[in-house]
């Protein structure tokens, strides 16, 4: 058997013989070359009874040995299981002790040497409870001085510290991770609340998925408090579960977007009638393949009621042919019109910031001509929209040909010869190319008064700066690069507001794509099992619902979630910051136990 | 021998409870699919069986129809058809939560017993 070296701890393999010699001098020999060899001698004793009583003395020592051995063992388990019970506490208390202690190394020590000072930043509001709780800190530590607490003046920018709570904390770890606001500049997480779920809605538009969504965020937020006591380190549940109040409010918009889609799981809800009826007569509609319901007046007979539905799309377009072809017009120019109403917002909160840290010049040479081009360009457009929907009706008004969806024009092309100064043509030799009386005058004076805006944003600030500078020869003013730095962003401005226009398109690229693959998903799953004549359609339906709705939800809700979650992210970082947010600052980090705590454990 | 009957003593203690057919993961799945599963195969029993036309394009028919009442029976028979369907479907559904539900239940109690 092998024995264990006591010095290593490793296994030794021992062999044990015996030697038998006669005389002096070979006992010297044999003792020398055992010495040689490192083996241990044994004194063998002659007689037997000697050799038994030897070998149960060493029995008796090993079983000795052996007992104290094991009561050392129990005796060394019980302290420490006594000690495991207040590890924890001990590496809190350590823990804490050892981040007041890198705290305190930050004061000061006075000149007298008697008392520490400290610079830090607090929140103003809290002035009074920071008072409070260093007077409580006095009676706790039982000493007759009190600290005093100044107000200093600092060239140092401060750090940005916004209060949230469990509901807002989510949106605004949203906005910090494109960048911490700059002190006191306008936070955009408190427009995000409601924003966000918004667009993100549009992309998302289904109600069946929307429920779906909602019901887990409910079921997070309900069982809160079991599921933050569980302390799970997935980092992807940890994302969702931290996002609950987030996917709470997408899903409700997603919700309302669905009914105004009419779109649950790619089914319309019928619930106010359609507004469309067929016009043809039965012996027609057996022997056509299609046929378009016209909705004009023919005669007496208009393939539509004359009062639009209730809430949201009619659906009789879920079995239109041209189903796509009519939702494509309508939400892109949703889309589009969303776009600039959400830029010119960031455009004006930029007026607020300007306002608030009293720049006059940034009014004056960066927000009026900002506006102004970006309204003159693109709400024009947003306003040519609502006159294209209001100005035209099938077969026109009172049966106006000029009136009628013959003679309506593009807006893209329309837009497009505006912008190169180009006279529009008309679509049909009757029609009239313009939608309205002077049309082609009035863009000419837009475009003229936004083309005016680019060298008003590019020129005007650094010349005012250079003249407030020349009054004040001390400073250091840079001409150059003033002026390079305005061109840059003129040029960031005038070409971003087309591509950031273009961009909200994705608005209707989202929702297209949604739409579609939730459509194929049931006409390629579900319809299967709703296909067979049989009872055995039922079990069939019963399996094949069970793999629709897992594809449903990992594909759908999941999948396409994180996509329109991406780029609604995209579209508020990009399209809305970067019209006002300068996103330079840096987080308030007060000194706090929770957190060392939590990023020890984290740590672990 | 001895070292037999140790082996044997560790390893094959007997069990009282029968053990679970799947997790509790699994379980809790099944749990919420099956209650899915029976409102929305419900919900679309009932439209199938008030002739919706929504549900039009999932009924089978043939491409091409040379009478009109053959195409009319055929609709007809095709909704109903699916409306049962659709409700033996939710009927499984309901035996299937039965099952889930008893799963999950027993997963539970064999986490607190240990």
């Amino acid at each position: 058997d092998p024995l264990e070296d006591p010095n290593a701890g490793d296994e030794v393999l021992k062999s044990v013989f015996v030697i038998f010699f006669q005389g002096e001098q070979l006992k010297s020999r044999v003792k020398k070359i055992c010495e040689g060899f490192r083996a241990t001698l044994y004194p063998c004793p002659d007689q037997a009874t000697d050799r038994r009583e030897m070998a149960v003395g060493v029995m008796q020592r090993l079983e000795d040995l052996n007992t104290v051995l094991g009561q050392t063992n129990d005796y060394r388990h019980r302290v420490l299981a006594a000690a495991a019970k207040n590890i924890k506490v001990w590496f809190i208390k350590v823990r804490k002790i050892k981040a007041i202690y890198h705290t305190l190394n930050y004061f000061n020590l006075d000149t007298s040497q008697k008392c520490l000072i400290a610079e830090c930043w607090i929140p103003r509001l809290d002035m009074e409870a920071i008072q409070l709780a260093l007077r409580r800190g006095t009676e706790a530590s039982g000493s007759t001085i009190a600290p005093i607490l100044n107000e200093m003046q600092t060239t140092e920018s401060p750090p940005t510290f916004f209060r949230t709570n469990k509901f807002t904390g989510a949106f605004q770890a949203l906005i910090n991770a494109y960048g911490v606001a700059s002190y006191r500049e306008m936070n955009p997480a408190v427009y995000t609340i409601i924003t966000f779920p918004f667009l993100f809605a549009i992309m998302f538009g289904d109600a069946g998925h929307g429920t779906i969504a909602f019901l887990f965020a409910m079921w997070c937020i309900v069982k809160e408090k079991q599921l933050l006591a569980r302390k799970s380190d997935n980092e992807i549940w940890n994302y969702f579960f931290n996002g609950r109040y987030l996917i709470a409010l997408m899903g409700i918009f997603s919700i309302y977007t669905g009914l105004i889609y009419n779109d649950i799981f790619s089914k319309s809800l019928n619930i106010f009638g359609t507004s469309w009826q067929v016009t043809l007569s039965m012996k027609d509609i057996q022997h056509v393949k299609d046929s378009m319901i016209d909705p004009a007046m023919r005669g007496n007979v208009s393939g539509y009621h004359g009062t639009p539905y209730p809430f949201g799309v009619d659906p009789i377009w879920q079995i239109a042919t041209n189903k796509i072809v009519f939702l494509n017009s309508f939400k892109m120019k949703v889309s589009i019109i969303l776009g600039v109403i959400h830029m010119l917002f960031g455009v004006v909160i930029s007026f607020l910031n300007s306002k608030y840290f009293n720049k006059p010049v940034n009014i004056f040479c960066e927000f009026i001509p900002q506006v102004v081009f970006l309204s003159f360009m693109f709400g024009y457009l947003a306003l040519l929209m609502f006159h294209k929907w209001t100005a035209y009706v099938a077969g026109g008004f009172d049966g106006d040909y000029f009136t009628s969806e013959r003679c309506a024009p593009s807006i893209l092309i329309t837009f497009i010869n505006m912008a190169l100064m180009k006279n529009n043509e008309p679509d049909a030799p009757e029609c009239d190319p313009y939608m309205y009386a002077g049309q082609s005058g009035l863009q000419t004076l837009l475009l003229l008064i936004a083309l005016v805006c680019i060298p008003w944003m590019l020129f005007a600030k650094p010349f005012l700066l250079k003249k407030a500078a020349a009054s004040k020869p001390n400073e250091h003013f840079d001409f150059a690069e003033v002026m390079i730095l305005q061109g840059i962003h003129t040029i960031e401005y005038a070409l971003g507001t087309i591509s950031h226009t273009a961009s909200y398109l994705r608005l209707w690229a989202l929702s297209l794509a949604h739409a579609q693959l939730s459509e194929v998903l049931w006409n390629m799953v579900l319809r299967i099992g709703l296909a067979w004549n049989d009872w055995y359609g039922g079990v069939l339906l019963w399996a094949l619902f069970g793999a629709w709705a897992g594809l449903t939800v990992g594909i759908l809700c999941l999948m396409e979630g994180l996509s329109a979650f991406l780029h609604t992210l995209r579209l508020h970082w990009v399209e809305f910051q970067t019209k006002f947010y300068q996103g330079q600052g840096y987080l308030f980090v007060p000194f706090s136990f929770e957190t060392i705590l939590k990023q020890a454990e984290a740590a672990e | 021998q001895t070292c037999l009957i140790h082996f044997i003593k560790r390893y094959c203690k007997p069990n009282p409870e029968r053990m679970a057919l799947c997790g509790p993961k699994l379980s809790l799945c099944c749990t919420v699919l099956s209650a899915w599963g029976i409102i929305q195969l419900m919900l679309m029993g009932v439209f199938f069986y008030v002739r919706s036309v929504a549900l039009i394009e999932d009924i089978p028919l043939e491409e091409e129809y040379d009478q009109m009442s053959k195409l009319h029976t055929d609709m007809e028979n095709g909704y109903q058809q699916n409306a049962y369907n659709c409700w033996i479907a939710a009927l499984l559904y309901l035996v299937t939560l039965c099952i889930s539900v008893q799963q999950f239940w027993m997963n539970n109690k064999s986490t607190y017993r240990v």
